[in-house]
């Protein structure tokens, strides 16, 4: 019997010929990171479990992104607590005003192919988009990583899920990874991974892969990983011979096979109030909306600009409007390629990277009754401001054609990409 | 043996229930615990009981990686959730703070909300209206972290 991917990665990192899922073992973290919202719990416990020294200060990262820019006075605590603690610690990798931590791990060259990363983060699913397995933990685990360099996993079961044929015109990855998460429901991959595969995917750019992974989690997934191919090499800067290895075996075993004909899919949102509450764009056509947000490490990333761009190019929205880029440099690069101009020019209030509305913090928080179709990934009940906010889900696509017409609006093809 | 009250919480009950992104702000537990299911039942904090039980359907604590979830209902003196299942994040760190998380299949369609029920967490029972449930066992490996009260006793204990 042969393996998946996820079990070739932890059996190459635990130096086995083979592991099988329900193994218990102890694997050695390749990179960590930390978020502003967090550091001070991990700091605290990191002292409170007596330890001295980072087991390699290198492997961890520190990203501000949640409280960029502060919005309370309360925030700066964190900032502060965190740069004394890089300080103290001799942590060099820090960025504070770069982006989105799930974009930047993989942007930045942190997480790559076939390496294991934790993150005090439960989208930290992300990068599986460059065939890392990568999870999120809490605040205790992260502090014992930080002394001891390891994590025992529970080696876990893989559902195939495979996506065949050319999605149409108006489909994009985020309408496969809802439509996915539909059929699984919240909790159908909990303790899981799911591999992706087929034709579709093939297709898809590393970026189009980052939106699927950032969401498996919602589905309850452990990681969600994609066979490296020349995309991920060229975008984690590695050679073909170093992730040669990483492939699933033809007679690899999983505990459930889904396959989808690309044709069949259609624009799908996620209704309110569950990620799992799946529904064709057709069916809740015509909605009034207060606001549409366009961003987030979901679909902050250039082809989704991009997209946002063509469909409002000399359009005026008829509604609020926020796009959030997922880092520094995908904002840069899209004010090169003119997208931040026409997103501006047709009402858009645009916004420094980071995670502000998407965790209901800061920048566009909605309140009682109103409703906003946005592309992050979470619609949790009082997760944009109060609990009675009603929160859809849907690709940039959708959200691009549903602010030009303040209505939730099924998206024509998509120009400019 | 000992009598707890009964909490009933629906399916994917999610963190931004159990504790409000906003409040993770808050400088500790101590402070946060009185948001505890805000969204859901607005006066639970006050209400809850040190030794009260939560019960649930599936796939509770699913959503974000806080750890304050499970430790606002440590906090508040909660002393296990029982679940039809738990979400993998949720779980684990509820493992590592200490709080007893329960798996059992049965206990949900034959309890109430307010009910009094007899939790033993010894012999992995529960017991309503005379009716007793077994519970799924811990793995060995998480019975030790547990037994030893969290992550960090545990580690104390190994040096």
């Amino acid at each position: 019997m042969g393996s998946t991917l996820i079990e070739k990665i932890v059996a190459r990192n635990i130096g086995a010929d083979q592991v099988k899922p329900g193994q218990i073992v102890t694997v050695n973290v390749d990179r960590v990171m930390i978020h502003d919202i967090f550091i001070p719990f991990v700091a605290d416990k990191f002292e409170e479990m007596g330890f001295t020294s980072l087991w390699d200060p290198d492997k961890v990262v520190l990203i501000y992104d949640h409280l960029i820019p502060t919005s309370a006075v309360e925030d700066v605590r964190h900032f502060k607590i965190g740069d004394a603690f890089a300080e103290k610690y001799g942590l060099k990798n820090v960025h504070r005003s770069d982006g989105i931590c799930h974009q930047l791990m993989t942007e930045a060259g942190y997480a790559k192919p076939g390496n294991i990363v934790f993150g005090t983060d439960s989208h930290t699913t992300t990068y599986g988009c460059v065939g890392c397995f990568s999870s999120g933990i809490g605040y205790t685990e992260m502090a014992s990583i930080l002394g001891t360099g390891q994590l025992w996993i529970r080696v876990p079961e893989t559902i195939k899920v495979v996506v065949n044929g050319t999605l149409p015109d108006n489909v994009t990855a985020k309408d496969v990874i809802l439509r996915l998460i539909g059929d699984l429901r919240s909790d159908g991959a909990t303790y899981k991974v799911l591999e992706l595969s087929g034709s579709a995917v093939d297709a898809m750019s590393v970026a189009s892969r980052m939106t699927i992974s950032n969401m498996a989690i919602e589905a309850g997934a452990k990681a969600c990983l994609f066979r490296p191919d020349e995309k991920t090499c060229e975008y984690s800067r590695v050679n073909m011979e170093d992730v040669d290895w990483l492939y699933p075996d033809e007679d690899a075993d999983y505990c459930r096979v889904m396959e989808y004909r690309a044709e069949d899919l259609v624009p799908v949102l996620a209704c309110p109030s569950q990620v799992d509450n799946i529904k064709p764009v057709t069916e809740v056509e015509g909605t009034e909306l207060d606001q549409v947000f366009i961003g987030s490490c979901t679909n902050g990333r250039l082809e989704d600009l991009a997209v946002a761009a063509g469909i409002l190019k000399g359009h005026t929205t008829a509604c609020k409007l926020i796009v959030t880029p997922a880092s520094r440099k995908i904002y840069m690069e899209a004010i090169k390629a003119g997208y931040m101009e026409t997103l501006a020019k047709a009402g858009a209030i645009i916004t420094q990277p980071g995670c502000g509305l998407c965790c209901g913090r800061a920048g566009g928080i909605l309140t009682d009754g109103e409703k906003v179709l946005a592309t992050n990934n979470r619609n949790f009940l009082g997760r944009m401001g109060t609990s009675k906010v009603g929160i859809y889900l849907g690709s940039p696509a959708t959200a691009a054609t549903s602010a030009i017409t303040g209505k939730i609006t099924v998206p024509k093809g998509i120009q400019g990409n | 043996m000992s009598e707890s009250k009964v909490w009933k919480f629906h399916n994917d009950v999610d963190t931004d229930q159990i504790i409000g992104s906003q409040y993770l702000l808050l400088p500790n537990v101590e402070e946060m615990k009185q948001y505890t299911f805000e969204s859901l039942d607005p006066g639970f904090a006050a209400k809850a009981q040190p030794g009260d039980i939560i019960v649930a359907a599936e796939n509770f604590g699913c959503g974000s990686s806080r750890e304050q979830a499970p430790s606002v209902l440590k906090a508040l003196g909660i002393k296990a959730v029982i679940a039809k299942s738990f979400a993998r994040i949720f779980y684990r760190n509820s493992i590592n703070i200490g709080l007893p998380v329960i798996v059992c299949k049965d206990l949900y369609e034959h309890v109430e909300d307010g009910a009094i029920a007899d939790l033993d967490l010894s012999a992995g029972t529960v017991s309503v209206d005379g009716q007793e449930f077994s519970c799924t066992k811990l793995p060995e490996y998480m019975q030790k972290i547990l037994n030893a009260g969290g992550l960090i006793a545990s580690l104390n204990k190994e040096v």
